[in-house]
């Protein structure tokens, strides 16, 4: 589903450049659970943010579900965002002043979803992550995990191809991040594709394939494992 | 994008920003306040002068005899030419766009004499029509002078109101009987009280009107202190003016075109000049008030700056989420809106009490007379709104575009 061919990412900051992708070659299939890992600066954040489709490669191919990402406007990118791709990140980034409800909403309302539709889908999906009882909390009254879980809710809502959590754990005790391990397993095991960055062995642990990015290359795990 | 979303996201976010927020509503709230007040204040002046302007009378023409300043048919330069009753006859006659016309004299320093009250004031004899084209509307109880009156040279007299007190104080004047120079005339009514801002020989309400016929008669006059005439639309007044010259011209034997022959105070030509003048004080305090309202609308757009640089992160996470740049910016254009419509509809309550609350002060003499009755109007409520509509737009759409702008990873990085 995804393929990337000599994708490179050079940032211009104006009298250096820098290289944050030289290369990669990679292909993930529908349905894999898989990790990318390297130490800080190895360039993996820069990769999440190009399969993300919120950055595009300064060279190379870079085709998502078929379509060739670098071809599209700013528009194409944010429909593609909104309807292929599902983000959850470290720090949950929840609009705080925002229910459970009305943060997973908010995906379906950039989709122009109707409201009755969207009631069906929220709930649908807050009772999947085990937050039914939790829908008109502030994030300022979950717990982390619970916050975690309403973005990855917010993550599923528009049923994306792809789900792409930075250090989903980061900031969590590790019991908790241990649930939402085990939530994001069970996401997998229903059909669904996860990537997930990290440097936490502990996460990348639950996972069948495991990628090593070092310096902006890949160093093994290209191929597929399983 | 659903704009009840938005709406309900920020009035929640309103608890957050409540102190910031509320100072730049009342920001807006004071910008129109003063746009209110100050175009209401120039309408309620325009009325008011209005009204006074109408206490001379609307569409008249009052004109003087000169002197000529052209040889003509032989005859010298330097003649006075002065009017008589016959030329009232001939030009109500020949010229039918005059819809009104009185002869008017003029005697000055009388003295009036009630019980053991003595005034010398002015006095002037008229015909009837000046009820309706000088505004010489009797209050209730009275009547103007007639034409019987006229025919019979009655001596009857039309006390102005001031002077009417003056002379009876608190008591009933009319159908009394007070002596004109030593003559004795009867009171047939009194001065309705009138606001009256331009004059000649003094204001209306301090003099005494009789019979033309009578003054004439007692005084052995043979020439007029003046003429006034209405005439019956603005437009058709130069036309008339002219006809007056050829008339006149052809008795008195003046070139038409001579302009000093015949003075003329034209309230016609001075009510445009008025008018026009009256358009641009109005003009120039909604300039002032649009100014106030446009230091306010800085304020909003600089609290939407804020705003924007505040929630750089947010923005980024809902772009991540799969937002338009349209989204983004419709948001920041709401909420500027909403901002200018709070503060704008506070702003124009406030107004209307005050101006509610001024319009009830009794004021009837002074300067405030003319200031005292500020006026909201259609117009003024249209121009507001769509002062604060634009405001509101310019405020939160240089802001908006910043925030579209936001590159998602950078704001994604910045926490």
């Amino acid at each position: 589903m995804i393929h990337m061919e000599e994708v490179t990412r050079i940032f211009d900051t104006g009298k250096v450049q820098v290289k944050a992708l030289r290369g990669i070659d990679l292909e993930i299939d529908t349905g894999e659970l898989l990790a990318i890992m390297g130490p800080s600066g190895s360039g993996k954040s820069t990769l999440m943010h190009i399969m993300g489709c919120l950055d595009t490669p300064t060279s190379g191919k870079y085709t998502l579900d078929g379509e060739l990402i670098q071809a599209l406007s700013d528009n194409e990118l944010a429909d593609i965002r909104n309807e292929k791709i599902g983000f959850v990140f470290q720090s949950f980034n929840l609009l705080p002043y925002a229910s459970a409800y009305e943060n997973v909403e908010l995906p379906l309302i950039f989709a122009g979803i109707s409201a009755k539709r969207r009631h069906q889908k929220v709930t649908e999906l807050l009772e999947r992550v085990g937050l039914a009882d939790r829908m008109d909390h502030k994030p300022n009254e979950l717990s982390g995990g619970q916050q975690q879980r309403v973005a990855i809710a917010r993550a599923m809502v528009n049923n994306p191809r792809i789900i792409m959590a930075d250090e989903p754990t980061g900031n969590l005790d590790s019991t908790s991040g241990e649930e939402i391990m085990n939530l994001f397993r069970e996401l997998w095991k229903a059909g669904n594709t996860i990537v997930m960055i990290t440097h936490d062995p502990v996460v990348s642990d639950h996972c069948p394939r495991v990628v090593h990015l070092k310096d902006g290359l890949i160093e093994n795990g290209a191929m597929q494992l399983n | 994008m659903s704009t009840w979303y938005l709406f309900r996201l920020f009035t929640r976010e309103l608890k957050n920003q409540k102190k910031r927020i509320w100072l730049t509503v009342s920001g807006i709230a004071w910008g129109t306040l003063s746009i209110i007040l100050l175009l209401s204040f120039g309408e309620g002046l325009k009325r008011q002068l209005g009204k006074a302007d109408r206490g001379l009378g609307v569409n008249i023409v009052i004109m003087y005899g000169g002197q000529t300043s052209q040889v003509y048919q032989g005859l010298p330069k330097g003649r006075r030419i002065r009017f008589t009753d016959e030329d009232v006859a001939m030009l109500r006659q020949k010229i039918p766009n005059i819809t009104r016309i009185s002869p008017e004299y003029d005697l000055y320093g009388t003295t009036m004499t009630y019980g053991n009250k003595t005034l010398t004031e002015r006095v002037t004899g008229v015909e009837p029509s000046f009820e309706e084209m000088r505004t010489h509307y009797p209050d209730a109880g009275g009547r103007f002078i007639n034409k019987i009156d006229v025919e019979q040279r009655r001596r009857v007299i039309f006390l102005g109101n001031d002077l009417k007190d003056r002379l009876f104080g608190d008591q009933e004047a009319i159908g009394e009987i007070i002596t004109v120079n030593n003559i004795p005339f009867k009171v047939t009514g009194v001065l309705k009280r009138k606001m009256q801002m331009s004059m000649y020989g003094g204001p209306d309400a301090a003099k005494g009107t009789i019979p033309a016929s009578t003054l004439k008669a007692i005084e052995g006059r043979t020439y007029l202190s003046r003429i006034v005439y209405q005439v019956n639309q603005t437009d058709y007044a130069p036309a008339v003016k002219k006809e007056v010259f050829e008339i006149l011209g052809q008795k008195y034997r003046f070139d038409p075109s001579d302009d000093k022959a015949l003075r003329f105070w034209d309230t016609i030509e001075q009510r445009k000049v008025a008018y026009n003048m009256l358009i641009g004080i109005q003009v120039f305090l909604g300039l002032i008030g649009g100014l106030t309202l446009l230091i306010a609308s800085v304020g909003v757009a600089n609290i939407m700056y804020v705003s924007v640089k505040e929630r750089t992160h947010e923005i980024g996470v809902k772009r991540a989420i799969g937002a338009k740049r349209k989204h983004i910016k419709q948001q920041f254009i709401l909420e500027a809106l909403l901002i200018a419509i709070v503060g704008g509809t506070i702003g124009t309550a406030i107004a209307l009490v005050l101006i509610t609350a001024l319009r009830g002060i009794p004021v009837s003499e002074g300067p405030l007379e003319l200031l005292g009755k500020p006026t909201f109007s259609l117009t003024i409520a249209l121009a507001t709104a769509i002062i604060l509509g634009i405001v509101g737009l310019a405020a939160g759409f240089f802001p908006a575009r910043r925030a579209a702008k936001v590159d998602p990873i950078e704001s994604l990085r910045y926490e």
